[in-house]
């Protein structure tokens, strides 16, 4: 029963939906409606499962002083800190909270992420090495779409930024629409196999 | 010089000399000029399309922090746009760290242009449920949310009274580093023909050229290079219509030009872009060289 009920909820689901879409009676568009709010319920409630199951977690490395336990106690005392600045102050620009979020948040993020650029140059400098005619193909490929993204491209020569656009809108464009295509295919025979019963991972174990 | 040494520089030197190739010209700008791209022109035409007053762009911000250096500069850029030829916005976010991004920039453009919120512009804030939030606001907006960033009932807003659905809304343009455009495409354009445009980082742009060409995105703006050939048109329309005229006589020197630094943000970080990308070309080059060179020594 544990497994066949959420088999059976999910098949009638499934095929409700797919039927619900091709009929635009009132019943059926009240019912999609009914559907979404549900989904955005669940969704909302799976950002609550995530922050107790992050207290959770931190909470145990806390009591067990396991490695790193410090940082754990950082983690739980901004979240719980940065609720109550929240509740008491609003969100509102010029709050205490959007300080904190401008002046902390922002640039500890934006830090976080700019060091990819230094990751870049050095991996670049590492890895694009014209070793083969596809390390090469993408070596020139790389360095046209570099230059033709800022405006010294231009000035080095006023057709790089269309070759830059070239390589985007044709090579590239044709080896991303194959991949969205196989994505979008393995998408529906993975609904369908879900729908059916056949693929029963979610529920924990089979197939 | 020693091949072996050029083959193996240390990369401690490398994040030096990008770093400098960053900061140098965000402390001395160098002011190199923007040539716009067919993308950016596209979303700038399909705002600009939209009647003063009249239906309200929808601008999803679905970014977090982490992006910002890329997307805002375009966030501000766009509504600039709107708030000068008085276009009415319609501001929400479906990223969790979006909705601190969404209240600074529409806040503090909105102060700028003297807009009312409520009336010029609405902050609906964050809802939970990615597609199906697209989905539901297809059926009806009101449903979607209740109420507004500021807790007030959408139904007590005198610019949500006339909106209703994407039949509302002539465009959308979501701003994003994750796949958020394509569940907009995917739901809001293919179920409800909604028009949509894009606002995503360098590294993704690549991913959202296929739809341009079927027409699922009427425009797209591509990293920081598309948002300062955003900003260049929206500098040069606000020249046109006499708001930069108007601004430069109401407000005093210091703030004028305080004013125009934060309208060029965007083309002040592609002069650091630009260095950047010289410096790592120059590291492909060297590391090339040394290879070749090595290899025909050992033959």
């Amino acid at each position: 029963m544990r497994r066949q009920l959420p088999l059976a909820i999910c098949f009638v689901m499934g095929v409700s939906m797919v039927v619900q879409f091709f009929i635009p009676h009132r019943v059926s568009q009240e019912f999609y409606r009914t559907i979404l709010d549900w989904y955005r319920i669940v969704f909302a409630f799976s950002l609550v499962l995530g922050t107790g199951t992050l207290i959770k977690v931190h909470w145990a490395k806390i009591s067990k002083k396991s490695k790193g336990w410090q940082y754990s106690i950082i983690t739980i005392g901004g979240l719980v800190f940065m609720l109550a600045v929240g509740f008491i102050t609003g969100i509102q620009e010029g709050t205490l909270f959007m300080k904190i979020f401008e002046y902390v948040e922002v640039p500890l993020e934006a830090t976080m992420f700019s060091l990819l650029a230094f990751y870049i140059a050095s991996a670049a400098y590492r890895a694009f090495r014209a070793r083969t005619v596809e390390a090469t193909l993408l070596l020139i490929a790389a360095v046209v779409l570099m230059l033709g993204r800022i405006p010294f491209g231009y000035y080095l020569w006023h057709k790089i930024p269309g070759i830059a656009e070239w390589i985007l809108t044709n090579p590239n464009m044709a080896a991303k629409r194959g991949i969205v295509i196989g994505v979008g295919l393995g998408m529906i025979s993975t609904a369908l196999k879900i729908i059916l019963g056949i693929e029963r991972s979610y529920i924990g174990g089979g197939k | 010089m020693n091949l072996e040494k050029l083959m193996r520089i240390d990369r401690r030197l490398i994040f030096l000399l990008i770093a400098l190739a960053v900061i140098f010209p965000l402390l001395f700008p160098i002011g190199l000029p923007t040539h716009l791209s067919k993308p950016v022109q596209d979303t700038f035409n399909a705002v600009d399309s939209i009647p003063p007053d009249g239906p309200p762009l929808m601008l999803s911000i679905d970014y977090d922090p982490a992006a910002m250096p890329e997307l805002y500069p375009m966030t501000l850029a766009i509504l600039r746009h709107c708030f000068s030829r008085n276009i009415r916005v319609l501001v929400l976010s479906l990223h969790r760290a979006g909705p601190g991004i969404g209240e600074m920039a529409t806040t503090r453009i909105a102060k700028e242009y003297g807009k009312k919120e409520g009336e010029d512009y609405v902050y609906l804030g964050f809802k939970p449920g990615f597609g199906a939030v697209i989905l539901r606001m297809g059926e009806d907006i009101h449903g979607a949310f209740l109420t507004d960033y500021y807790n007030r009932p959408i139904g007590e807003i005198p610019m949500m009274r006339e909106i209703h659905n994407y039949d509302d809304i002539p465009l959308v343009i979501c701003l994003s580093a994750a796949a958020i455009p394509e569940l907009w495409m995917m739901y809001a354009g293919s179920r409800y023909h909604q028009t949509i445009a894009a606002g995503v980082t360098a590294v993704s742009a690549a991913d959202y050229y296929p739809f341009l060409q079927t027409d699922q995105l009427v425009g797209l703006i591509g990293g920081l290079k598309g948002a300062s050939e955003y900003e260049k048109l929206v500098n040069e329309l606000e020249e046109r219509l006499g708001v930069d005229k108007k601004r430069k006589e109401s407000l005093s020197k210091e703030e004028y030009e305080k004013l125009q630094v934060s309208h060029s943000k965007a083309s002040a970080g592609m002069d650091s872009q630009s260095i950047a990308h010289l410096v790592i070309i120059a590291f492909i080059v060297i590391g090339n060289v040394a290879y070749f060179a090595q290899r025909r020594r050992k033959r």
